[in-house]
């Protein structure tokens, strides 16, 4: 249940009162609740949980953290000190 | 996946780990909150890849083990009446009361669905007018805007044969009391990253300066794991207590204010019983006095329920990080996530369950 995945955004319609869109999860695509997330458009990624995205991802915060984790240990290998 | 995939780097993760085998100069004991985050730890194998005097222990972040005794046997009873339809997330059907559990229930004729989400429950109640939908609301910061928008779609819809059994919990507080234990043990914290990306990380502040604890928001993958781990260890090793973020790219300090208003409009801040620990002040949520009518406990008056622990489980040192599964006698022998004694074993999430599948302690 704890379990929050990354999807992204493929649409974007109201019912109800609910802002709502459909999620791909990698090829599989549910329907989810966007009403917490008002910034999040078409192409957005989110973390779902229970079929109710709880945030929007970030994704230069992503990238920069995996560029400076690559350049880190990528080097680390250049330069042969890995065990 | 993107998102996912990047963050299982074998070549990234043994890099940190590396790193972080370089900083310990002492023995430490690290807790990770969340149960999801155990889950990975185990699986992936982090718990054996860290350095010996570094201790990862597993905390109560598992919203299944914690939900008390009494409060599944309260389901088991709304979920027996005939004109209840009972709908739960997956995980809780297995989860034994004093004597049966919902998928008993469900074989004996009773109505017991499965939904995805709380929005589900709320569509099957639309659809069957005639019938009495009740949600079983539990879970931590992460499930409770949906469950409250659940409420709150019942009320502006006007869907009056839905109802909800709440019994949500809080993570802060039970920080805090395993914090002011005189047994703690507990030295930094990796903080739950979802529950932050729906309340931020505020609120842990005040707990880092008042117990010295640094407390790092931590991710799910395995390289987000030994990243909020380095964090972690790297303040201790430094002196510090402050709070960190491991996981940018989903948390912010304010976390998501849209669900934190939709939290505390249907919610309000109890007391709470958690299975194995006790009850912790101020570490849950009940529904508001204005939202009564969809409060499923005073729908269908179940009253007071008497339960009875197993002697034996030590679930409750477990999820205070005092003692690892494999302290206990019954782990793995009359033990098993088949027949489950207590909290850490009755959920996929809860440690026990974790070193279980994943072979730890039982040869």
């Amino acid at each position: 249940m704890c379990l929050g995945i990354p999807g992204r955004i493929t649409t974007t319609f109201e019912r109800d009162g609910l802002r709502m869109g459909k999620v791909d999860f990698g090829g599989v695509t549910r329907e989810v609740c966007l009403d917490s997330v008002p910034e999040a458009e078409v192409d957005a990624w989110v973390i779902v949980h229970v079929g109710f995205a709880i945030s929007v991802l970030d994704e230069e915060e992503a990238a920069e953290t995996l560029a400076a984790l690559r350049e880190m240990f990528d080097l680390e290998e250049e330069l042969g000190e890995r065990s | 996946m993107k998102h996912l995939s990047e963050y299982r780097d074998a070549h990234l993760v043994r890099g940190v780990l590396r790193e972080i085998e370089g900083l310990v100069s002492a023995p430490r004991v690290v807790m990770e909150i969340c149960g999801g985050q155990t889950h990975s730890i185990v699986r992936s194998g982090l718990d054996r890849m860290l350095p010996e005097q570094l201790a990862l222990v597993h905390g109560p972040g598992c919203p299944v083990c914690v939900t008390p005794l009494e409060m599944i046997d309260r389901a088991l009873a709304v979920a027996t009446r005939p004109e209840v339809i009972f709908t739960s997330y997956g995980d809780m059907l297995r989860v034994p009361g004093s004597r049966q559990d919902l998928f008993g229930i469900r074989a004996a004729g009773g109505d017991v669905r499965v939904v995805y989400s709380p929005l589900d429950a709320v569509a099957i109640a639309r659809q069957e007018p005639g019938r009495q939908v009740v949600f079983f609301a539990i879970g931590f910061e992460t499930t409770a805007p949906a469950n409250a928008l659940a409420v709150r779609q019942a009320r502006d819809l006007g869907i009056e044969n839905f109802s909800v059994l709440v019994s949500h919990a809080t993570v802060p507080a039970a920080m805090r009391a395993i914090l002011g234990s005189p047994h703690n043990l507990v030295q930094g914290f990796l903080a739950a990253g979802h529950v932050c990306a729906v309340m931020g990380w505020w609120e842990y502040e005040p707990i880092a300066a008042e117990f010295g604890v640094p407390i790092v928001v931590t991710g799910f993958e395995p390289l987000d794991l030994v990243q909020g781990i380095r964090m972690c260890v790297r303040q201790l090793e430094e002196g510090r207590a402050e709070v960190e973020n491991a996981y940018t790219r989903a948390v912010t300090r304010e976390g998501n204010r849209p669900a934190q208003a939709l939290i505390a409009e249907i919610f309000e801040v109890c007391d709470r019983k958690w299975r194995g620990i006790g009850t912790i002040p101020a570490s849950g949520y009940r529904l508001r006095p204005e939202f009564a009518a969809y409060d499923a406990e005073r729908r269908f008056e179940v009253g007071d329920v008497e339960t009875e622990e197993s002697a034996v489980c030590i679930a409750g040192e477990i999820l205070q990080g005092r003692k690892k599964p494999t302290d206990c006698p019954a782990f793995g022998a009359e033990c098993t996530p088949d027949n489950p004694l207590g909290a850490t074993m009755v959920s996929t999430e809860g440690a026990c369950a974790a070193y279980y599948r994943y072979g730890r302690g039982t040869g």
